[in-house]
């Protein structure tokens, strides 16, 4: 599930969903892949870190004269005190507000002035603020990036607009949307303890106190070169990015010395839990149910993580998938279903199948059909030939998401926010290619338990319901699935705005 | 989760460029021209594409698009461009559904077919080590799709369900009843998705006929981007396309000029109003474009600095987002304005957008904003445009859709710093002294707190800005750089992804 504000894009669930580079040759006779590692690594990453604690990432590439600067910092929603569920994400838009040294709006008029982009974004567990840029004009981003880190100044006078857009913001992303409320009320639900049941953009009545104090807190709190990660791609080396970031962010003093990020965790769960809304905007149902699992940071081991991947490539992962196979095509039951697995986070992730009926099909069809393959899949495992073909898909899309220096930017930081190392990326394949059919069977017993799932439907009206015509059942258009990957498939409904 | 990452891949990056700043650009044509050096190529057999060559990855993007479209489904039969789109993989040549989307797994190419209004564009990225196998699959797709009954009925009963999912959505239902009052009749006005009764009517030898009339070789523009040199993609070209007929068998879509003017207000019980208005727009064409253009970043397209973003969401925080953009089509073009604004308040929101778009129009925009948007514009074309060989494919591609020149990239930047003061000022005059169409979303204005609303009369009267809501609009970018890029899937929400705007 979309562990991000921005539904779709943050949500990138998985650390390189599937992100991958390298493309094994397949052996089309036998269950034997001859591994083509070739693309497997991304090649010429540097890290080191500065005095002060700030860790770099240099990814360079050097077809365009453009580079992207990320900056993240180590702080996201789930980081919120009590009862302050927003502040991260306000934060974000007051590091706009201008320093002494740059009022506000020269940061952005300087990138404008470049033909620059530039933007900011909040998830729980991480924030960062970007811009992509001609390579001339990175020592000067540094510079507005360094100066902000720390001299911010926030007055009530920008306060109380802001807050207004923030307010504004909620409305777009959820107030208005059915299907955004009820995600936000099947996490408050999903998750019973750990603050990722608390929505990133905050609850309203919360969002609607955060003043100039929660924001200065915050700031002085959390928001130093020791909390953060720089990432640079693009047209770059890495001895002239850390040559520019010693004289810009090298100048910042190192802050206090952080609390450890110990979060509330969730209880043993021990109940199927669910949660409805029904909507007159709404004709067709749709449903999603969601387990806890553990995440890249929190599995024993990657064996653990890479097999739920496969579990969910392999279930429900695109159009060969068991479960489009079976309600899409063979049953001509569903609109669209699906799986996914969401490992990027520093506690716990998560694991959801959804789906939205068509024609004669009910969401009840539905849920006991894909209750039986997850169920086939934990009493036989999977065949050779679909783990295979799962794998090749997965690592394939790395070498795909290399093409753009933005995604790069994006994986790295967020793996290393959320407690990876860089190795991690270059290991992932492997460990991918290293999966069994055992590995996919267990974890589908061990998590996809059908008495501890928490479901999401949204649903017509009753009273229309009824008369809903009877061709209809099918997905709605402001669909509940859980995040961006259900929509994104390749058939032509699926483009449909 | 493989689609994720695509997902995220469209909508994050959503760059702009930057050529270098100021100074560095008088060095020397611009960095965006070193960068992508477009060479003609011409195959064997006369078709001909726009090659980017390029070694640092081993991929080669291919977009190709076919000229007509989503305004070509003939009468009654509306949502036959885009159900052809969604079978594309779904059998084709000897191989049927299975085989071929296990081929294409295999093959570990990603290939992919959209149709817009003016034309359908298709893409194709492979590994340059397998090749044979990627292009193979394609060629299949495109000459010999099947239409096999299973997937046609399927893909039909899925867009069956889409369209009644749909049915009680207020901004679906205002976007129709919108599109109606100002494109008429007109093929713009319809859903490229069609109708219930449309859609529920279609089949196999509708898109077979289709496909035929639509696939050729005089409608074809291919840009590729990669690992491949001219030669070998001549011979590629030659493969995959020349077998096509010679000639589209393409219906006359008249040019259109949308009605000015008007108001839809679709009541409906919201906490937030969404605004659009719609304003005469220029022709890609017209020497004037430039003008308008740089007026348009002045007025509304700037990420986080645009006029309407300051006195929107800055000074009042009216909305989360607000901003203006020029849409071309074939046979319309328009500038839109668009905002969703507390529902409370939205009469205010919309006295404010009209009162920016009165000042840019009767008093223009100064110098120094002038100025600052040049160095924009120049600047965000690369950023915007280069950043991955699929960007800079579909960069070519929409330089040949629109019908600029092949040293398009070289010449831009002299365009853009020849435009004068006087040009832009003239253009804004023009375009938004025309009294706009407007649509609300949302309750009543007359339940506006602010004094001013009259209720629907005001708004009549008022009018701020809106996008334009076309469902499907090819070169729609609020504040990107437009003028070459093809197929920006259409964002009717001013809404971007990120935390921050």
């Amino acid at each position: 599930m979309a562990k991000s504000l921005a539904i779709s894009l943050l949500a990138f669930s998985l650390l390189f969903p599937a992100g991958g580079a390298a493309l094994a040759t397949e052996a089309s006779t036998g269950g034997t892949v001859e591994a083509n590692t070739a693309y497997d690594e991304v090649p010429n990453v540097s890290h080191f870190t500065l005095d002060n604690g700030l860790e770099i990432v240099v990814v360079p590439d050097r077809r365009a004269p453009v580079v992207t600067h990320m900056l993240w910092y180590k702080i996201g929603s789930a980081d919120e005190a009590p009862g302050k569920s927003g502040i991260a994400h306000f934060f974000e838009h007051l590091m706009f507000k201008g320093t002494k040294k740059h009022p506000a709006g020269a940061f952005s008029q300087a990138v404008a002035e470049i033909g620059g982009e530039e933007n900011a974004f909040t998830s729980y567990d991480y924030t960062a603020y970007y811009q992509q840029i001609p390579p001339s004009a990175l020592k000067e981003m540094m510079a507005f990036e360094a100066d902000r880190m720390v001299n911010l100044v926030l007055t009530d006078a920008v306060i109380g607009p802001e807050r207004a857009v923030i307010l504004e913001e909620r409305n777009s992303r959820v107030e208005n949307s059915p299907s955004a409320l009820l995600r936000e009320e099947h996490s408050a639900t999903l998750w019973q303890n750990s603050p990722y049941g608390i929505p990133v953009i905050g609850w309203k009545h919360e969002m609607e106190q955060l003043n100039r104090e929660d924001a200065i807190d915050f700031y002085t709190r959390y928001y130093a070169p020791n909390n953060a990660v720089l990432v640079v791609t693009g047209d770059v080396t890495a001895e002239n990015v850390r040559a520019m970031a010693e004289d810009t962010y090298g100048k910042v003093p190192r802050g206090p010395k952080l609390p450890p990020r110990a979060r509330p965790q969730e209880p043993e769960q021990n109940t199927a839990r669910s949660v409805t809304l029904r909507d007159e905007r709404v004709s067709v149902p749709s449903f999603y149910s969601e387990w806890i699992t553990p995440s890249y940071h929190t599995a024993r081991d990657q064996a653990e993580t890479a097999a739920l991947e496969m579990l969910a490539e392999v279930l429900g992962g695109g159009v060969r998938s068991r479960l489009y196979e079976r309600l899409v095509v063979d049953d001509s039951i569903a609109q669209s279903v699906g799986a996914s697995y969401d490992a990027s986070a520093w506690d716990d992730g998560s694991f959801t199948v959804w789906g939205s009926p068509r024609g004669s099909g009910d969401i009840d069809i539905m849920q006991r059909a894909i209750r039986e393959e997850i169920d086939r899949i934990a009493k036989d495992g999977v065949s050779d030939d679909e783990l295979t073909k799962a794998k090749n898909r997965s690592i394939k899309s790395l070498i795909f998401a290399r093409d753009s220096q933005a995604t790069m930017a994006r994986i790295y930081g967020s793996l290393l926010a959320t407690g990876g190392k860089v190795e991690d990326v270059n290991e992932w394949a492997g460990h991918i290619r290293a999966v069994t059919s055992d590995q996919v069977k267990a974890a589908a017993t061990r998590w996809l338990d059908e008495d501890r799932a928490t479901t999401a439907y949204l649903l017509p009206p009753k009273e229309q319901a009824t008369d809903a015509d009877p061709q209809a059942a099918g997905a709605a258009n402001d669909n509940v699935e859980p995040s961006m990957d259900s929509e994104q498939g390749l058939t032509a409904v699926e483009q449909v705005k | 989760m493989k689609k994720t990452m695509i997902a995220m891949l469209n909508i994050s990056i959503q760059k702009t460029a930057v050529v270098a700043v100021a100074a560095a650009a008088l060095l020397l044509g611009s960095p965006a021209s070193a960068a992508v050096k477009i060479q003609e190529v011409v195959s064997p057999g006369g078709i001909k594409a726009w090659l980017v060559e390029d070694y640092t990855v081993p991929l080669v993007s291919m977009k190709f698009a076919f000229k007509g479209g989503s305004s070509q489904d003939p009468d009654g039969k509306g949502g036959l461009a885009k159900l052809m789109t969604g079978l594309f993989d779904e059998g084709a040549g000897d191989l049927d559904r299975a085989a071929f989307q296990d081929a294409l797994d295999v093959s570990g190419a990603e290939m992919g077919f959209t149709a817009g209004i003016d034309e359908i564009t298709g893409s194709m990225t492979w590994l340059a080590e397998r090749e044979d196998e990627a292009v193979r699959l394609l060629t299949l797709a495109v000459n010999d799709p099947r239409f096999d009954d299973e997937p046609v009925k399927r893909m039909k009963s899925q867009f069956l369900t889409s369209l009644i999912a749909e049915e009680r959505d207020p901004n679906t239902i205002a976007g129709r009843k919108w599109r109606k009052e100002i494109y008429g009749d007109h093929a713009y006005a319809r859903d490229s998705d069609g109708t219930k009764e449309t859609m529920a009517g279609l089949t196999a030898d509708d898109l077979r006929a289709f496909h035929k009339s639509q696939f050729a070789r005089d409608n074809l523009m291919v840009a590729a981007v990669g690992a491949i040199s001219a030669e070998k993609l001549g011979e590629r070209l030659d493969q995959i396309f020349g077998d096509l007929p010679a000639k589209a068998k393409l219906q006359d879509v008249p040019d259109l000029e949308p009605k000015f003017g008007h108001v839809v207000h679709y009541e409906y019980p919201l906490p937030q109003t969404r605004l659009s208005l719609l304003y005469p727009g220029v022709e890609r064409e017209d020497p004037r474009f430039f003008a308008a253009y740089l007026a348009n970043h002045i007025l509304g397209g700037g990420t986080f600095s645009s006029r309407l973003y300051d006195e929107v969401r800055e000074k009042r925080g009216l909305a989360y987002g607000v901003g203006s953009n020029l849409s071309n089509f074939d046979h319309t073009s328009t500038w839109g304005i668009g905002t969703a604004t507390s529902a409370d308040r939205a009469a205010e929101t919309l006295d404010i957008i009209r009162g920016e778009v009165k000042k840019v129009a009767e008093t223009g925009v100064t110098q120094q904003e002038l100025d600052a948007a040049k160095n924009f514009v120049v600047g965000a074309y690369a950023i915007a445009n280069f950043d991955s060989s699929a960007s800079i494919a579909g960069t070519v591609l929409g330089l040949q859709l629109a019908g600029l020149p092949i040293d398009y990239i070289d010449t831009r930047e002299e365009t853009i710093r020849s435009v004068t003061l006087d040009e832009v000022n003239e253009e804004a005059r023009r375009l938004l002294s025309v009294e706009p169409s407007l649509l609300v979303v949302g309750p009543a204005l007359a339940a506006s707190a602010n004094d001013n609303a009259q209720g629907d009369d005001a708004a009549r009267e008022e009018s701020g800005a809106a996008r334009p809501i076309p469902e499907s609009s090819p070169a729609e970018a609020g504040g990107l750089d437009i003028e070459g890029a093809a197929q920006t899937p259409p964002s009717d929400m001013p809404v971007e992804a990120t935390g921050k705007d």
